[in-house]
């Protein structure tokens, strides 16, 4: 995927908020990802050693929190998640269901000094 | 010195999704419809939209073509004009995907305020093209299909923020061994009742009943 842009709007928004805070460093960002928000770590963290050289973020931990996508019938309204693969309703076996969370792209907090 | 959690709950692409919220904007000040068309690389997107000009043609339809390629090539811009419609290249320099900011640049480039219609050709990937929102009205995958009768479950993301499938190549069907069944199921459980033209841009078969379903849409200006 386009880890890079994605790096670099992290970076964006905890530099804009820790600015707002009257931050000295940051030193931890959260970011929670939806099960079916597919990003690799790894890369991330590979572009942000090199994006975030100078910047208050620099020294920053990124922490990863996956969350898992819950599914509901429109039959049955059986709620239930989101294995390997998509499959039908366990419980009726119907086609028709949807996607109630997994979509989730979010920076929720960082952590900073003043 | 003081160590404090700050809560920001903020989207990682909100920057974009603002940016094509201004897009959306732009195309109904000028009263445009516009769409993100997406699909695989080879799936038909540029003959899906020739064909859509050339059937359009004679009802005087306006329309202007954004095209996104990762290279910085004109072969699809250059058949768009041909076809005698405006069309801006949008080279995104390797990156995998349109966004809201290049949209934004191309629609500098268009006279919006005489065209009906703006088809975006998104880059050649079922994944990425999915993230970013570009702020057209309708967003359209073009599914081909010498793909193969799996891509629903295999790249689901795509197919779940859908206004309308296209399944080209019908013309193909008695060669390939395509499971329609298990195809459209694919799509029930990631877009319950999505509405979906099946058709051939080579032999012209169910163009109608897409061109119908664009007519409907089309502003009157």
């Amino acid at each position: 995927m386009h880890e890079l842009s994605v790096t670099e709007s992290v970076l964006e928004i905890a530099c804009k908020h820790a600015k707002k805070a009257q931050a000295t460093l940051v030193t931890d960002i959260y970011l929670v990802i939806g099960r079916l928000s597919s990003i690799v770590d790894d890369s991330v963290k590979f572009y942000w050693e090199m994006i975030s050289k100078d910047t208050i973020c620099e020294k920053a931990q990124l922490h990863f929190k996956r969350i898992p996508a819950e599914l509901v019938c429109l039959e049955c309204h059986h709620k239930y998640v989101l294995s390997d693969e998509l499959t039908p309703c366990p419980n009726c076996g119907s086609a028709r269901i949807r996607v109630l969370s997994g979509d989730e792209f979010n920076i929720e907090s960082i952590e900073i000094r003043r | 010195m003081s160590e404090n959690r700050i809560k920001i709950v903020e989207k990682i692409l909100n920057a974009n999704e603002r940016l094509a919220e201004q897009n959306l904007e732009r195309f109904d000040n000028t009263n445009t419809y516009a769409i993100n068309l997406m699909a695989s690389p080879g799936a038909g997107k540029t003959s899906f939209i020739l064909a859509t000009i050339h059937a359009l043609l004679e009802d005087q339809v306006r329309i202007g073509v954004v095209e996104g390629d990762t290279a910085p090539v004109t072969i699809d811009s250059d058949k768009i004009m041909a076809a005698g419609m405006p069309a801006v290249q949008i080279n995104t320099g390797g990156e995998c995907h349109l966004d809201a900011l290049m949209v934004e640049g191309a629609l500098a480039q268009l006279p919006l305020d005489a065209l009906d219609l703006v088809l975006v050709e998104n880059v050649g990937n079922l994944i990425c093209p999915a993230a970013f929102d570009l702020g057209t009205h309708s967003k359209i995958v073009i599914a081909s299909i010498p793909e193969g009768d799996d891509k629903p479950y295999k790249y689901p993301n795509i197919y779940r923020g859908l206004d309308v499938l296209i399944i080209n190549k019908i013309d193909l069907l008695p060669y390939l061994d395509f499971n329609m069944d298990y195809f459209r199921q694919g799509l029930e459980m990631l877009n319950p009742g999505l509405e979906t033209f099946a058709l051939s841009c080579k032999t012209g078969e169910g163009l109608q009943d897409w061109l119908f379903w664009l007519k409907n849409k089309l502003p009157r200006k």
